[in-house]
């Protein structure tokens, strides 16, 4: 997906200036810039436990930071509260790490919940839609009436990206889409979330440590260590950083800065 | 000064637990009175606390009502009072045991039960996802629970009052010679509705502390399947003891001095 970051007179899709968030003594954002432009997809890769998704649930309003902004569409929505935030975190769609698909529910009740409870949708057209999305990610309409534990790990990826994908969201979060599935799997989601991205013209911003992952998805990608971006850049770029942390990463050594700071 | 740094520690962890506990309630509270309200998962919940609750409340209540009746027997037989087991037994249910043991057994059945749920969602980020479709976690877990609780309860400890009546008539009736109409005329001689009415209360006091606690442990539970089977306990454990500590004030509240 390389679609340039169109630069028509309109401002960032997200902007975070300064994010910081600490739980207890431990600080683990420490300060994030990060800019996503609209219709771009950002990859954000990191080691484990360096706040990857500390950092989306800031976005999403789940967590409030200690300080720093975060804007969508210009609006710093740390500044507001119940409905009007509501409304800026309504533009993102999420995926989870682990689905999250709510196990009382079916299939297609999962891929509509949005709908139903954003727009009080009547239940055969959001059914359909449901069904639309589904289809979308390559999943036949029998599937729809099964519930979620019926289903393989494959499979409960691709509910859990139509459903994050279902109201159309001009924003779509990814949480380690590819953990846990075995490679071939794993690109079938990576080019399912290309698909999807473009289909809406959505901005993406996606935290993984799959490289492989990351180079198929990304335009951009950021690194984040120790609470902050230590390299940002294009995608096609990422193996002429130059930088130290970024190549220990994606080469995968044990020795280098990363190693060193684990040790201290 | 090394001894008390642990007590303070202790203390203090308690009333901060205590605080968010009071403030996990408020809001919940809170969420009940505003809308959007899911009709239908109140429906659910209340089949789920209260019909399925049935059989194991029933047969508490049958036990205890025919246990209550032999017991007072032998007691007041010594007496010669025997006259009066018909009243201990009924008053005796209505007031107390039909609610404690109906809210125990309910604290046992559901207040895991809907621990083990929440919190299962909890650990596999279902509640994040609640709230990133537009759902409030709270108007859509924990409300529907706690209304259900408190409005069945009361029903099921009413259906107790009867069954544990009917407990001690059969017995008495069956194995201590009773007369049936004479036994029946005694139960309802010094049956006033305050007594019944206490019990009700004491079961909508009791609906609400299970399934609040059930929520609170299983919404701020951590760390995977040790989490989960740890909220459950807690939520069992809590439940109980504030059901005692409940009844106690209650009763003090009608009948103290």
């Amino acid at each position: 997906m390389n679609a340039p970051n169109d630069e028509t007179g309109t401002g960032p899709k997200i902007e975070l200036r300064g994010l910081k968030k600490s739980f207890g003594a431990k600080t683990v954002l420490d300060g994030i810039d990060l800019t996503v432009g609209t219709g771009e997809s950002v990859v954000v890769i990191g080691g484990s436990g360096t706040g990857k998704s500390v950092m989306l649930k800031c976005i999403l309003g789940l967590l409030w930071p200690d300080a720093g902004s975060i804007r969508i569409d210009g609006a710093d929505v740390t500044a507001l509260t119940g409905r009007a935030r509501q409304a800026h975190t309504e533009k993102i769609g999420m995926l989870f790490q682990s689905g999250a698909l709510f196990d009382s529910l079916k299939v297609w009740e999962n891929v509509a919940f949005a709908l139903r409870s954003r727009s009080a949708m009547p239940k055969q057209q959001a059914r359909d839609v449901a069904l639309a999305k589904l289809a979308q990610v390559g999943l036949a309409a029998d599937v729809a009436e099964l519930s979620p534990s019926e289903l393989s790990g494959g499979m409960q990826k691709r509910v859990a990206l139509a459903r994050a994908v279902a109201t159309d969201p001009e924003i779509v979060f990814f949480d380690e889409p590819t953990a846990g599935l075995d490679p071939i799997l794993g690109d079938i989601i990576n080019r399912l979330i290309v698909d999807c991205v473009r289909h809406l013209g959505a901005s993406a911003v996606s935290i993984t440590h799959d490289m492989a992952s990351a180079r198929r998805i990304a335009d951009r990608i950021a690194m984040l260590h120790d609470g902050r971006i230590v390299w940002e850049g294009p995608a096609g770029e990422i193996d002429s950083s130059g930088n130290a942390f970024v190549d220990q990463f994606i080469h995968g050594r044990a020795e280098g800065p990363i190693g060193m700071a684990v040790r201290r | 000064m090394n001894i008390l740094a642990p007590i303070g520690r202790v203390f203090i962890g308690f009333l901060v637990a205590t605080g968010r506990l009071v403030a996990f309630a408020a809001v919940s509270v809170s969420h009940c009175l505003r809308p959007p309200i899911y009709g239908r998962s109140i429906g659910r919940q209340m089949i789920q606390i209260g019909y399925f609750s049935l059989p194991v409340v029933g047969l508490t209540a049958i036990f205890t009502g025919m246990v209550l009746a032999l017991q007072s027997y032998t007691g007041f037989a010594r007496l010669n009072a025997e006259s009066a087991i018909a009243t201990v037994v009924v008053l005796t249910m209505t007031r107390e045991l039909g609610p404690v043991l109906a809210g125990l057994m309910v604290a046992g059945r559901v207040g895991a039960a809907i621990a083990a749920e929440i919190g299962t969602m909890r650990v596999t980020e279902q509640i994040d996802a609640l709230s990133t479709l537009s759902t409030d976690p709270y108007k859509y877990l924990i409300v529907p629970r706690l209304i259900a609780g408190v409005t069945t309860l009361p029903l099921l400890v009413l259906v107790a009052d009867v069954i544990g009546v009917f407990g001690g008539y059969v017995v008495s009736v069956h194995s201590l010679d009773f007369n049936a109409a004479n036994y029946l005329k005694l139960t309802w001689q010094f049956l006033e509705p305050l007594d019944v009415i206490t019990g009700l209360v004491k079961a909508a006091v009791f609906g609400f502390l299970v399934t609040l606690m059930g929520c609170y442990h299983g919404f701020h539970s951590r760390g995977g399947a040790q989490g989960v089977g740890a909220a459950a306990t807690n939520a069992v454990v809590s439940a109980s003891v504030l059901i005692l500590a409940a009844n106690y004030m209650i009763t003090t509240a009608f009948f103290g001095a």
